[in-house]
């Protein structure tokens, strides 16, 4: 694990979390739930100090984190974008409107853009099947998507990011 | 009910509110007179391809179903409805042009799990007892003995509605019969199939119900413990579960005496983390224990050794939504539905290439062909429906000319498909079978835990024949190793992913083959969905130059000069199809 950055890394939420979760092995998943929703991702010094003060072990730790889907090892940018790639949306039209988003942010599937703004994710289903092809930009859905809609949304947040900012 | 005021109900289900039901809502708060009006909330009506929509009910009893609705239509309705008593006929669910879809839609449903749905306040207790919830529990509580509400569920004919139809009053009794204590009750919510969203409207929509399946379900058995394990991804399901079992708690439903009777009963969310082998019940309870969810051999079941090696019931979310009904109604109400082995209702979610998508709830022994041309009105293109495909990644597409399938475990099991847990995705003829099995089989070879080698390598060797033949480099010899691997990857797999996830290989193949064949041999796609094998060209006679697709194409493929033709550079096309939408001309060939 990365030694570098322990130091940079406030512990205090990680000392309630697994004051309030106990050690036992069984409080594994719901640890590593609160620590991400804590710090957006599981940071290295975090994780140790589960281990270090719990009876889960390092190998139970990283196995478990690495399993689910649910979580990451690096930080996200400010605004989620997840693209639905369930059977309704992928029959009308998923594949395009993930590349007009790769191509529109010039950046793969689990990426982050260097300005931080943006982190693109591919999911399964969001179940919202009747409104496909959906994405959904932290916690608002935009259903029935183009590819052109899918980019001048993005825009408009690049746009509402830049006001803000000026 | 208050008669005084008006009431409007606003459905805020995950589709109304993705629809922008959530916003209209904000708006009634502001706008509406609150003294003539009473603002309500409510869960999924399953009518998706309607959202958002809300009730408007009169201090004289009327009702009315409002759809479709915009900023403006609300507007409308507040003005015209509920100030001038006149009902705006443009956006009611049975007004304007939409009355015989709607009569089609609903006609054929029967309400059993959803009865609620749609309509009680999701978020209060109240509603639910209004509604006759916790009756069914009272009366197991006050005069049934566990065995016999055993042998009801046996009797009511309740098959497992996850997806395998393990009769669920069997279950029940090997649990109840096996040594061992404590014994723990589970409710199954990882509903992770793409495709799917039935548990989720019903966690959502009528949480309380499940809740009261659960304790019925935990006296039965001898369980004073429960756990909920739900998906992380469904937030609004989590929140109003949480709500639900603070009230229940509240209200003394749950807690160390149930109702004042002798039985203890708590229950304990746990949220899944993202991993569909989770569905599968031995991964579901590694993963409540906080470890990887690997699924492990069974024998033993569950119901012998289950959660930390003690008996535990395992029902998924709309089994248990069953058997507040079955209680109150009779198992005999109950086994009055459906067919010779299939009982009671399921309930679909239909969506795909369908006019009326949404959440529909049907008696068994139904067909096919009256869920997606009644029901679901066929394709919006007007193009022949092609296939439907249920049971997710487990199952398989059902070709149009088995649409006089019944709706039963044993007769889709006989069509290579599964009854599953009730995603239903219809296909037109612009779906390619191919790009179909390699879409599930690509899910299945991501989620496959990698415990046994077939599913770990066979799927993704799959996989990889698949992809081939979508970028027109399969050969013969490539289908007969993809036949081979999917019957090897069926017998040597552990848990059901693996043995159902060459399913839609296999029925896509024995139903379409000839779409395979189009690919290896000719190059072609038929439904013209692979873009590999597609080449777009400008047919110069309809091309009148007018450079709108040149403006749009984002490769910058696409030359020419005002007026005149243009042509397509197909090295730098990256078949994107932008040109091909964006032309009013009908310009843009594709082939």
């Amino acid at each position: 694990m990365n030694t570098l950055e322990s130091s940079s890394v406030d512990l205090a939420p990680a000392k309630a979390i697994v004051a309030r979760h106990g050690g036992g092995r069984d409080a594994c998943i719901r640890i590593l739930q609160n620590l991400q929703a804590a710090y957006g991702y599981l940071p290295d010094a975090a994780l140790r100090y589960v281990v270090e003060n719990t009876e889960i072990s390092e190998g139970q730790i990283y196995g478990v984190a690495t399993f689910y889907d649910q979580f990451r090892f690096t930080p996200v940018g400010k605004h989620m974008i997840r693209v639905c790639h369930g059977t309704a949306c992928h029959v009308n039209g998923a594949g395009k409107i993930s590349g007009a988003l790769e191509d529109e942010l010039g950046i793969g599937n689990h990426e982050t853009t260097k300005d931080n703004l943006f982190t693109l994710e591919t999911v399964a289903c969001l179940g919202c099947c009747s409104l496909a092809p959906v994405k959904m930009i932290d916690d608002t859905v935009y259903g029935r998507l183009t590819p052109e809609q899918a980019r001048k949304i993005i825009k408009d947040y690049r746009n509402n990011a830049a006001t803000k900012s000026s | 009910m208050n008669t005084e005021r008006w009431q409007i109900t606003v459905g805020l289900g995950s589709c109304g509110v993705a629809a922008g039901a959530g916003a209209l809502y904000e708006q009634l708060e502001k706008t509406a007179d609150h003294k003539r009006v009473e603002l309500k909330k409510t869960g999924c009506a399953g009518i998706c391809h309607r959202e958002p929509m809300l009730e408007v009910a009169s201090p004289g009893g009327g009702r009315w179903t409002y759809v479709h609705l915009t900023s403006a239509a609300v507007e409308r309705i507040l003005r015209e409805h509920v100030g001038g008593g006149k009902p705006v006929d443009d956006f009611l669910l049975a007004g304007a042009d939409r009355k015989d879809a709607v009569e089609r839609y609903l006609g054929k449903q029967k309400k059993i799990v959803l009865e609620n749905c749609g309509r009680i306040d999701p978020e209060s207790i109240d509603a639910y007892v209004a509604a006759g919830g916790y009756q069914a529990l009272r009366k197991v509580l006050e005069g049934m003995t566990p065995a016999q509400v055993v042998e009801t569920v046996t009797a009511s004919g309740l098959r497992g509605r996850g997806g395998a139809g393990f009769a669920t009053g069997v279950k029940w009794k090997f649990t109840a019969g096996a040594q061992g204590s404590p014994k723990y009750m589970v409710c199954n919510g990882d509903e992770g199939d793409p495709g799917a969203f039935m548990d989720r409207s019903v966690l959502e929509s009528d949480p309380h119900r499940v809740i009261e399946g659960m304790l019925i379900a935990g006296y039965a058995i001898g369980a004073s413990v429960g756990f909920f394990y739900v998906r992380a991804e469904y937030p609004l399901a989590v929140k109003r579960i949480h709500m639900a079992i603070r009230a229940a708690t509240e209200k003394g439903i749950l807690g160390g005496k149930v109702m004042g009777f002798p039985f203890a009963f708590e229950i304990q969310v746990r949220e899944g983390a993202g991993a569909f082998v989770c569905g599968e019940e031995t991964a579901l309870l590694q993963s409540i224990e906080g470890e990887r969810g690997m699924p492990r051999l069974r024998p033993p079941f569950p119901a012998i050794k289950g959660l930390w090696g003690k008996p535990t019931t395992i029902n998924n979310v709309e089994t248990l939504a069953n058997i507040p009904w079955i209680i109150r109604q009779g198992a005999a109400a109950f086994a009055a539905m459906g067919t010779e082995k299939s009982k009671g209702t399921k309930v679909f979610a239909l969506a795909g290439k369908i006019k009326h998508g949404g959440l529909v709830e049907v008696p068994m022994g139904i067909t096919m062909r009256e869920i997606v041309e009644e029901i679901g009105g066929g394709s919006p293109s007007g193009l022949p429906v092609k296939a439907v495909q249920t049971g997710g990644p487990s199952g398989g597409c059902i070709p149009a000319s088995l649409f006089s399938t019944r709706i039963d475990y044993d007769e889709l099991n006989r069509t290579g498909a599964i009854m599953g847990s009730g995603g239903m995705v219809v296909m037109d003829e612009s779906s390619c079978m191919v790009d179909i099995a390699k879409f599930f089989l690509g899910f299945t070879t991501r989620e496959s835990c990698g415990k046994c080698t077939f599913c770990r390598i066979g799927t993704k060797r799959m996989l990889e024949i698949l992809t081939r033949f979508t970028e027109g480099k399969g050969s013969e010899e490539d289908l007969k190793l993809l036949e081979e691997l999917a019957v090897k990857v069926k017998a040597t797999s552990l848990c059901g992913l693996g043995q159902t996830a060459p399913n839609p290989v296999l029925t896509t193949l024995r139903y379409f083959r000839h779409e395979y064949e189009a690919h290896i041999r000719e190059k072609r796609c038929p439904a013209k969905a692979c873009k590999a094998l597609l080449t777009y060209a400008v047919d110069a006679k309809a091309c009148t130059g007018c450079t709108v697709c040149a403006r749009k194409c984002p490769a910058g493929a696409i030359s020419g000069e005002r007026k005149k033709p243009h042509l397509i550079d197909r090295e730098r096309c990256t078949r994107c199809g932008i040109c091909a939408t964006a032309c009013k001309f009908k310009a843009i060939e594709v082939s």
